[in-house]
């Protein structure tokens, strides 16, 4: 996996994938600053979507990003500058 | 009890039938639902048969958010509140949120979700568990989501007695309305048809063997082994009668009129089984003599010991075939927490239709001195009926339910008459 390689579409899959879609707004380049909350998505739907997200990008979040990130632009951020920190750390296996 | 709740919708997700009216024609020509598992393999136990839902997919039913969070027993349950409330004709605006609450009765949480979850977790790791576990197996699970989806924000919780849950709950449901709330969702149904589920249910040693659906749940009968579970229950309304009058409530299926709790004393004990003075307790509530019940649907646990005090106690208070009884639930498997409620919704359709459903399959032994409505239904005038449901380890409880003409209570509330 290349770093900043996390999608808005990789997002909004995972997102239903852990929590299902909803019926008023979805996740898109028009509700990048939109929070999950008023999406419709709360703290448990985030939580399983970033666990979903480390298994699915081999990468580990700090448990702060979950609470931190709290709109789809800045869980893409967080989960990007994730990804490219791995990469200069050598693509070695998440940390534990 | 001294002022009085009525039930104003049913929403019925049952074996044999979903809605009020698939039910209860199938439950009055006694159509079974009763037959081989489906849900799992179940080859490799020795109870083989159980009252499955079928054809229920909850996409059908529920928004994509609901699903990846619920059990199946969440999902029937929400279909059965959403059935409920459009029956009794509640739209969204009518009562307060702070004057709506949700009491149900479960027996043991969302089983299936749970050994999924388990299973995630033993195969691939803490990481593949759900984070929605952590609610969707819980006991309370089902009235925390019925009230989130409908935004009932007074007095919930949820009963936990087995099979004596299901009328533990609506009791208290009474009694929430008797203090001010105007209207609580109430009832249960449980979904444990998986094998984590089963091997539970078998540690009982009260399961039926028998693979014949129409020869293994026989309560009542000199043949009697056991039961057969099921899955699924009934949710129904029960509301003030004043405050649903003014919502513009159209028409009532009766009122609860009197309820009695009793827990029996440990094994071995010399001191008598507490169902009889569950059932004297209700009745005194109601303020009713044994002579004024049309009709008691009975527990009917189809365990010879267990049938042996239900009918010694129905034959002690009413008197020898005195009044009839009768188990519909034999064509749906034992319920758990749901089975209860769905029998206090076949007694008030029985006041409706002016029928009681049968005991199907079932030759009442010659040991019981009770009048048994078996095997074909009866046509009766029933206004006052008693349902009885115990629940393992010694819960026994009694409900009694009465007609209601709700357009003369109109007039007589109208002239100032009350």
């Amino acid at each position: 996996m290349a770093p900043g390689e996390f999608t808005i579409d990789d997002l909004r899959n995972i997102l239903h994938e852990a929590a299902g879609e909803n019926d008023a707004a979805d996740v898109d380049v028009g509700t990048m600053d939109t929070e999950f909350v008023q999406l419709g998505y709360e703290s448990l739907a985030l939580l399983e979507t970033n666990v979903r997200i480390e298994r699915k990008f081999g990468i580990k979040l700090d448990d702060s990003t979950v609470f931190d990130s709290t709109t789809p632009r800045a869980l893409i951020e967080a989960v990007n500058a994730r990804l490219i920190e791995d990469a200069r750390d050598g693509g070695s296996a998440p940390s534990a | 009890m001294t002022s009085r709740a009525v039930v104003t919708g049913i929403g019925v997700v049952a074996p044999n039938g979903i809605g009020v009216d698939d039910y209860w024609s199938a439950t009055c020509g006694g159509q079974s639902g009763v037959r081989r598992i489906t849900r799992f393999d179940p080859r490799p136990y020795p109870a083989k048969l159980a009252g499955e839902v079928p054809g229920f997919s909850a996409e059908e039913h529920l928004p994509s958010r609901l699903i990846p969070q619920t059990d199946r027993m969440t999902q029937l349950a929400l279909v059965g509140a959403d059935h409920a409330l459009a029956d009794a004709g509640v739209h969204a605006d009518d009562v307060p949120e702070f004057g709506m609450g949700v009491v149900t009765a479960s027996s043991c949480g969302g089983f299936e979700f749970g050994q999924r979850e388990l299973q995630n977790l033993w195969s691939m790791g803490g990481q593949y568990v759900s984070a929605y576990q952590s609610f969707a197996w819980f006991y309370a699970v089902n009235t925390g989501q019925i009230s989130i989806r409908h935004g009932m924000r007074g007095p919930s919780g949820v009963l936990v007695s087995d099979q004596a849950g299901g009328l533990d709950a609506v009791a208290h449901a009474c009694r929430l309305v008797r203090n001010g709330s105007d209207l609580i969702v109430s009832g249960g149904v449980d979904a444990s048809l998986c094998s984590w589920g089963w091997v539970a249910q078998l540690a009982s040693g009260r399961l039926s063997v028998s693979e014949q659906p129409e020869r293994a749940y026989l309560p009542f009968d000199a043949g009697a082994a056991g039961h057969v579970p099921g899955e699924g229950g009934a949710i129904l309304i029960v509301e003030d009668p004043d405050a649903a009058r003014g919502r513009g409530a159209s028409d009532v299926y009766g009122e609860v009129c009197g309820y009695g709790a009793t827990f029996d004393p440990k094994p071995g004990s010399a001191r008598n089984p507490a169902l009889r003075k569950a059932i004297e307790i209700a009745l005194d509530d109601a303020g009713l003599t044994p002579g004024e019940v049309d009709v008691v649907f009975a527990d009917a646990a189809a365990i010879p010991e267990l049938d042996r005090v239900e009918a010694t106690a129905i034959t002690e208070v009413f008197g020898a075939r005195a009044v009839p009884v009768t188990a519909p639930k034999t064509m749906t498997g034992r319920l758990a927490s749901g089975g209860a409620p769905l029998d206090v919704a076949a007694a008030f359709l029985s006041m409706r239709s002016g029928v009681i459903p049968p005991t199907t399959n079932v030759t009442l032994s010659p040991e019981y001195d009770i009048d048994l409505v078996a095997p074909g239904a009866r046509r009766a005038s029933v206004a006052t009926a008693v349902v009885l449901a115990r629940g393992f380890g010694g819960f026994n409880s009694a409900i009694v339910l009465r007609s209601v003409d709700w357009n003369e209570t109109k007039e007589r509330s109208l002239n100032g008459a009350r």
